[in-house]
């Protein structure tokens, strides 16, 4: 088709095309509704320059192209930051844009095999309503020879993706669904194309081509639900991205992606900025946390000379660092290794499906055989028993049995999809139904990634009000935490920066003041850094004056998550790398019992492999650069949306929102989906032990084939349905959407 | 019985039109985006009759 390319509304990404046009993709945060579409499309429209921007709802994700000489990706990321979304641009990876082709592509066979279907039915009907009967063999002839001239360019084509793979899969020297499906249908094509010749009564064109029509559908559907989950996790990541400040020869800072800052260069991190990279500090000292790397709380304090790791964050001063070289000895190259290790230990695993095919193929084929030696001994002719045996294959052609996992997985991935929970793996779900243990990481899992007041109770609300508004103007962390407690979210107009002491406004002609102890005229209390990392920073206006304690505080419902899933049977633990005091503060304040504090990266592998080796199948949920291995090394895995990309990339599924609730409704959908699977298996099983031996006895017909094919791929997409997941636990109800940032708001500002 | 041989090649012809409707579709990326797809029907920015959405 000559106009394919005027008239796609999507060509290629990042073409340069005639005219000097060029196209970029942005991944977009906060577009959850249908204004959203003309909110960005507008936005962007308006940038000088833009010819063309469009939305992708799904993806979350808008295309835009724009004259390069007039308008840049910064100019359409600023005018998304006016409009009210976070924006990034992101680039398509390859495994993304192969598995956009792959769906594209199940989706042309997909209706090819509609299409087929469809029309051979026609003539199938005509037939078996009585169409030749009579003395009018010719009628049904023609009929059949029709049907063979449409199944099979038909099933050539939207056959390909199961013969590809049943081919892959016995050259490899495994069997697998696919190897039973492509013998059945290419077996049925045969005998049907040797019967019509011979003017016979019975055809299987019909129940060939509908039964790739049904497995195009399961394939289809299981792919999209993963594609679509893919693009949202890249969309995260792309958003998380990092940019350095790196600083130039003559002095100038320019802002770069973390990538692109090399061995030598020279960065800068401001407080409340996290180090791009592995360096060494050159000047300048801070505070810096590393928990994201070790899980300790407690900050350290770090001057010229000190190696400062990527991830860590930097608390109340400036610190240039010169970027090391990566010499495999960095703490990510450590890490890298151990995650690669813990990898190599773990067997792949086969689906349960596969597994059942594994035995289903066999069964199958020596069943066949056995009727064609029954039917030669009985005395029947060659033809006779060849068609019998053949008409054995076609009518276990597993048809309800392909569709039995696929479609219980798209319907349970649904729904963890709405309650936050998104799939990165395929059997992720198998494994998250077998754990009956969750280890949990404390700094970032249980407790929320940034630190809050802890005292807010005890403060006078006004003054804390007060304080909260100012702190919206500082990007120190400690004060960033205070600004949480706005409910106000409007920052003072006259607010002054006082370096290393703290902000202040002017409220009525009288001083409001945050900051260090001495700056608000209080006396500095002893308590510096304590359990959790808590800390203090002091607030005074009016000749009132707080003490505002902050601190790592526990996810709300932190506590009956945990709860919650003992009643499921599962035991819960903790392994944190932070201190033991720490630690242990957590987990008397959650009812666990069984806790270690202090561990490296490779200690937590270790302790996973102990638990293993008693028999327990450990589900691990982790957020920090030091998890990544262990998530790897876990039987199943799961990670909340903020964590680094490493821990991310290694977990078998992400959560999104401030609440541990998708835990929980995590471990319950799986369990749920491995039911019914199994279900569906034993249905899709109980329907061949009945329609095997009317084949094997000579009795079955097309019109039984095709009737006998849709009732039971029906009625197990019916029961997958149930997947959607009834009845839930009560700490876990509700869905993803109305405990998104809203409900996260309510919750904080209820005590 | 003859009439077959006109109606059935008419009736192939017609599905094969619906075939190739939806390939073309699919090619021309109608199909990219089905959740917006659905929700920008709720948009009144095409009601002020101009192509372009009205800046406000």
């Amino acid at each position: 088709m000559s106009c394919g390319c005027e008239l796609s509304a999507w060509p290629p990404v990042n073409r340069v095309a005639d005219g000097d046009v060029v196209e970029i993709d942005l991944a977009i945060e906060g577009i959850d509704c249908a204004a959203c579409i003309p909110a960005v499309e507008r936005a962007l429209s308006a940038v000088q320059g833009v010819l063309n921007a469009r939305l992708n709802f799904t993806r979350r994700r808008a295309r835009v192209a724009f004259d390069p000489k007039a308008a840049n990706p910064e100019l359409l990321v600023e005018a998304l930051k006016a409009a009210g979304y976070r924006a990034k641009r992101f680039a398509v990876g390859d495994a993304e844009a192969a598995q956009e082709a792959q769906a594209r592509y199940l989706l042309r066979c997909l209706a090819v095999a509609g299409f087929g279907a469809m029309n051979i039915m026609l003539l199938s009907v005509s037939v078996w309503a009585g169409a030749g009967q009579g003395g009018a063999d010719e009628t049904r002839d023609f009929f059949h020879w029709l049907s063979a001239l449409i199944a099979i360019p038909v099933c050539a084509y939207a056959g390909r993706p199961f013969f590809d793979s049943a081919l892959r899969a016995l050259f490899a020297g495994r069997t697998n669904m696919d190897v039973p499906i492509s013998i059945g249908v290419v077996l049925a094509l045969a005998m049907s194309l040797v019967e019509t010749a011979r003017h016979a009564e019975h055809a299987y064109f019909d129940g060939a081509t509908m039964l790739m029509f049904f497995l195009l559908c399961g394939r289809y559907l299981d792919q999209a639900m993963r594609r679509k989950t893919r693009a949202i996790v890249g969309n995260l990541a792309a958003l998380k991205a990092q940019d350095a400040r790196r600083l130039d020869e003559d002095g100038g800072v320019v802002t770069v992606p973390a990538s692109q800052v090399g061995p030598g260069d020279r960065v800068l991190v401001r407080p409340g900025e996290r180090a791009p990279v592995d360096g060494v500090v050159l000047a300048g000292a801070s505070l810096i946390d590393e928990s994201m790397l070790t899980g300790e709380t407690a900050p350290r304090r770090v001057g010229p000379g000190d190696t400062v790791y990527a991830g860590t964050l930097g608390l109340d001063g400036e610190l240039t660092l010169k970027c090391v070289a990566g010499s495999g000895d960095t703490l990510a190259d450590e890490i890298d290794r151990l995650v690669e290790r813990a990898c190599d230990m773990k067997t792949p695993r086969a689906l349960l499906a596969d597994r059942v095919a594994r035995y289903y193929a066999p069964v199958v084929h020596t069943a066949a055989a056995l009727t064609f030696c029954s039917w030669m001994i009985a005395g029947a002719s060659a033809h006779d028993a060849l068609v019998a045996a053949i008409a054995v294959l076609i009518i276990t052609c597993p048809c309800a049995l392909g569709l039995a996992a696929p479609v219980v997985q798209v319907v349970a991935a649904g729904a963890l999809f709405r309650s936050g929970v998104l799939l990165s793996n395929a059997d992720a779900l198998e494994r998250l139904a077998e754990v009956d243990m969750v280890v949990f990481d404390k700094t970032g899992t249980l407790t929320l990634p940034e630190p809050r007041v802890a005292n807010a109770a005890e403060i006078p609300a006004a003054l804390l009000e007060n304080a909260a508004r100012l702190a919206l103007s500082s990007r120190h962390p400690l004060a960033m935490a205070v600004a949480r407690e706005a409910l106000a979210r409007e920052p003072f107009s006259n607010v002054r920066e006082v370096a290393g002491e703290g902000v202040e406004a002017e409220l009525d002609g009288r001083p409001l003041r945050l900051g260090r102890a001495a700056f608000c005229g209080m006396r500095e209390s002893p308590l510096e850094f304590d359990l959790n990392g808590l800390s203090t920073i002091y607030t005074s206006y009016d000749g009132q004056s707080a003490r505002v304690l902050v601190r790592q505080s526990l996810r709300v419902d932190a506590a009956a998550v945990v709860t919650g899933l003992n009643k499921m049977g599962l035991k819960a633990s903790i392994l944190s790398g932070d201190r033991e005091a720490a630690v242990e503060q957590v987990a008397r304040e959650l009812g666990i019992v069984d806790w270690r504090g202090g561990l490296r990266p490779d200690d937590k592998i270790r302790a996973l492999e102990e638990y293993a080796a008693k028999g327990a199948r450990t589900l691990m949920i982790g957020d920090g650069l030091n998890d990544a291995p262990a998530l790897a090394a876990a039987h199943a895995s799961l990670s909340p949306a903020c964590a680094t990309d490493l821990a991310q990339a290694r977990a078998d599924a992400v959560f999104l929102g401030e609440r541990l609730a998708p835990v929980g409704r995590a471990v319950e959908i799986a369990a749920l989906a491995r039911r019914l699977t199994r279900q569906n298996l034993a249905l899709a099983i109980g329907y061949n032990a009945i329609a095997v031996p009317l084949a094997m006895t000579g009795h079955a017909t097309p019109l039984l084939a095709a009737a006998a094919m849709s009732f039971s791929s029906i009625l197990v997409c019916l029961n997958a349905l149930r997947a959607r997941g009834g009845r839930t636990n009560a700490v876990w109800k509700g869905g993803f959407m109305n405990m998104g940032i809203g409900g996260a708001r309510q919750a904080e500002a209820a005590p | 019985m003859t009439i077959l041989l006109y109606l059935v090649p008419l009736a192939l012809l017609l599905g094969l039109l619906g075939l190739g409707a939806f390939l073309w579709a699919l090619r021309a990326g109608q199909y990219d985006d089905v959740e917006g797809a659905a929700l920008r029907v709720l948009s009144d920015d095409d009601i002020d009759g101009a192509g372009r959405p009205e800046q406000n």
